[in-house]
């Protein structure tokens, strides 16, 4: 509600719940950090508020107790790849939506989102065997490869991606852009340098949510590869599902593999929040 | 033009998601085991023999599938539910100007900025019976039960996993629900300010039908995610979950890849799909009337 018609107690009320659903939040972010400063005994006994010593070990520990380095650059590898790759395709794709009438472009809007009500269960299943099959005729594997891990998040980007360019784009006047085509440059010309500079902080968005993507997927990740080209996901869900887990050095993985996303996401909440809202105005 | 801008997009989008889906809807109507799954174009057509095991309610694999969809049901339900009100709330109390405003905002975005997989190992950490926080403070700490409970089995297991899947969502709602509330005008408000309306009939009359276009694709959006749900009980549990947590996607994950089964996984996988069309369908139509609204 605006503050000017805030009584006192709703103030309070407001002071009050704001701090609690803020201690839910990040109380848990503090036992992560907390963990990651105890020594081993600390966490394979009884929890205690404060660590017996602080230590840093953990953080140089994890490095050999699972092949961290090694899921960090699978993961690395497969989510720039995707990311960049997809906000290429979404930038044509909704630039095409939001600037042309075409045949089918409602059929194309529509089918294009409609992808993202399918159960992930449902395609997992044959992508695998259609994977496996490419890989037989052609000799392009696509199993187990980065490749096809890439080409599969890439999708899962893609329906939003072009959804929220398309409505970025067509909140962008064209009156500058047909300046530009009057002065006879084409319609790549004004796309690469009217367009694309104005929707800056649009294409921000899209990256920072198709690297999310790929960087947090579980289920493809468990079918689709295998021990070389294990990403991070999987790989601390083999560790912390298997019995006798060292929680100091797994909570220390967890802040080195959500040190990139949660600073770059905080880092551009700002365009994250112009972005959808730009999205969701277009109709 | 047009088309060239769109052809990458469509064409991986078909290999990715229309093919398989395709493929998926045959391949329920096969029998594809680990004897015909290396000739798969050779397998028997099974008719409709998945589908009646799937829905056989008496049968092991039937009465299994059941369970898991009477878990998912309310699992989805309330993961949805609370992470709406509290995005909503947060969001409401956000609108206002104070210090350390933007601060505040991101501190709650922080579980969502995190992987999944992060977020649920974390709630398992704190949810071990003897060295998580969870226990230590309701037992150690205030004493409110004797006995330190099994948070990752049983019967509790199901409310670990709302748990994590709340805390990770909210942000989610609060991130949509906070943008939309920007673009509501302040006049609005102050003409129902004028007119004598209290906090809560403001809300009613101004703040949700403002949102509602933004409002029904977030709550669409989290149903459908949330039902489909496969990280959560799986960083939880790995592929053998309790009973109470055997979510409908881990459900027919286990079902395909322990057995290997995939004629009888795809029958499921299209029932669960049917499933989500037509609770969609309703949900559009039925919200739909008396508003405009925008995908």
């Amino acid at each position: 509600m605006s503050p000017m018609f805030e009584s006192r107690a709703a103030r309070w009320f407001r002071r009050v719940t704001l701090a609690l659903i803020a201690l839910f939040a990040l109380f848990p972010v503090f036992i992560i950090l907390e963990s990651t400063v105890k020594p081993l005994v600390d966490v394979q006994n009884t929890f205690q508020w404060i660590p017996s010593h602080v230590t840093f070990s953990p953080y140089a520990q994890i490095w050999q107790t699972i092949p961290l380095l090694h899921y960090f650059t699978d993961s690395v590898i497969v989510s720039v790849s995707s990311t960049a790759i997809a906000v290429v395709f979404a930038t044509f794709a909704g630039y095409a939506i939001s600037r042309f009438e075409f045949h089918g472009r409602r059929v194309f809007s529509l089918a294009v989102l409609s992808t993202q009500m399918f159960p992930g269960i449902l395609f997992l299943l044959p992508l695998y065997l259609i994977y496996i099959n490419i890989g037989q005729a052609t000799g392009i594997n696509l199993y187990g490869t980065f490749l096809g891990l890439i080409i599969t998040y890439l999708t899962f980007a893609l329906p939003f991606a072009v959804w929220m360019l398309a409505g970025y784009f067509s909140s962008i006047p064209r009156d500058i852009e047909e300046a530009a085509l009057v002065d006879g440059t084409s319609h790549w010309g004004s796309l690469f340098r009217v367009v694309l500079p104005v929707a800056r902080p649009g294409i921000v968005a899209v990256a920072v949510f198709a690297f999310m993507t790929a960087w947090g997927e579980v289920l493809f990740a468990s079918v689709l590869t295998t021990s070389s080209t294990r990403t991070l996901g999987i790989g601390l869900q083999e560790y912390a599902t298997q019995g006798n887990t060292d929680w100091n050095q797994l909570m220390a993985a967890a802040v080195v593999v959500s040190l990139p996303v949660v600073v770059g996401f905080l880092a551009l909440q700002r365009y994250l929040v112009r972005g959808l809202t730009a999205g969701s105005v277009r109709g | 033009m047009p088309y060239l801008l769109i052809a990458p997009t469509i064409l991986l989008e078909l290999l990715v998601h229309f093919l398989p889906m395709v493929a998926g809807v045959v391949m329920s109507f096969y029998s594809l085991t680990l004897f015909t799954l290396h000739h798969w174009s050779t397998a028997p057509l099974a008719g409709l023999a998945n589908f009646r095991l799937a829905i056989d309610f008496n049968g092991p694999l039937g009465s299994a599938l059941l369970h898991s969809f009477e878990i998912t049901v309310p699992y989805t339900i309330l993961v949805v539910a609370i992470s709406w009100g509290i995005g909503m709330v947060a969001a409401l109390g956000l609108t206002a100007e104070f210090r350390g405003r933007s601060w505040l905002r991101s501190v709650l975005l922080v579980p969502y900025a995190m992987p999944i997989y992060v977020a649920v190992i974390v709630w398992s950490f704190m949810l071990q019976r003897t060295t998580g926080v969870v226990n230590t403070f309701l037992v150690g700490d205030l004493h409110l039960l004797r006995n330190p409970p099994f948070w990752l089995l049983g019967n509790d297991a199901f409310w670990s996993m709302v748990a994590a899947a709340v805390w990770r969502w909210f942000p989610f709602a609060l991130l949509i629900l906070l943008a939309s509330l920007q673009n509501i005008s302040n006049e609005l408000y102050e003409a129902a300010a004028v007119d004598g309306a209290g906090a809560w009939r403001r809300f009613r009359a101004i703040t949700l039908p403002s949102i509602r276009g933004a409002n029904l694709v977030l709550v669409l959006a989290l149903f459908l995610w949330n039902f489909n749900d496969f990280n959560t009980p799986y960083m939880l549990f790995g592929d053998a979950p309790p009973s109470s947590a055997d979510l409908i996607s881990l459900h027919i994950y286990s079902v395909s890849f322990e057995s290997w089964n995939f004629g009888l996984g795809s029958a499921m996988s299209v029932l669960l799909m049917i499933f989500l069309i037509i609770v969609s369908m309703i949900y559009l139509r039925v919200l739909r009337r008396g508003g405009e609204f925008n995908v």
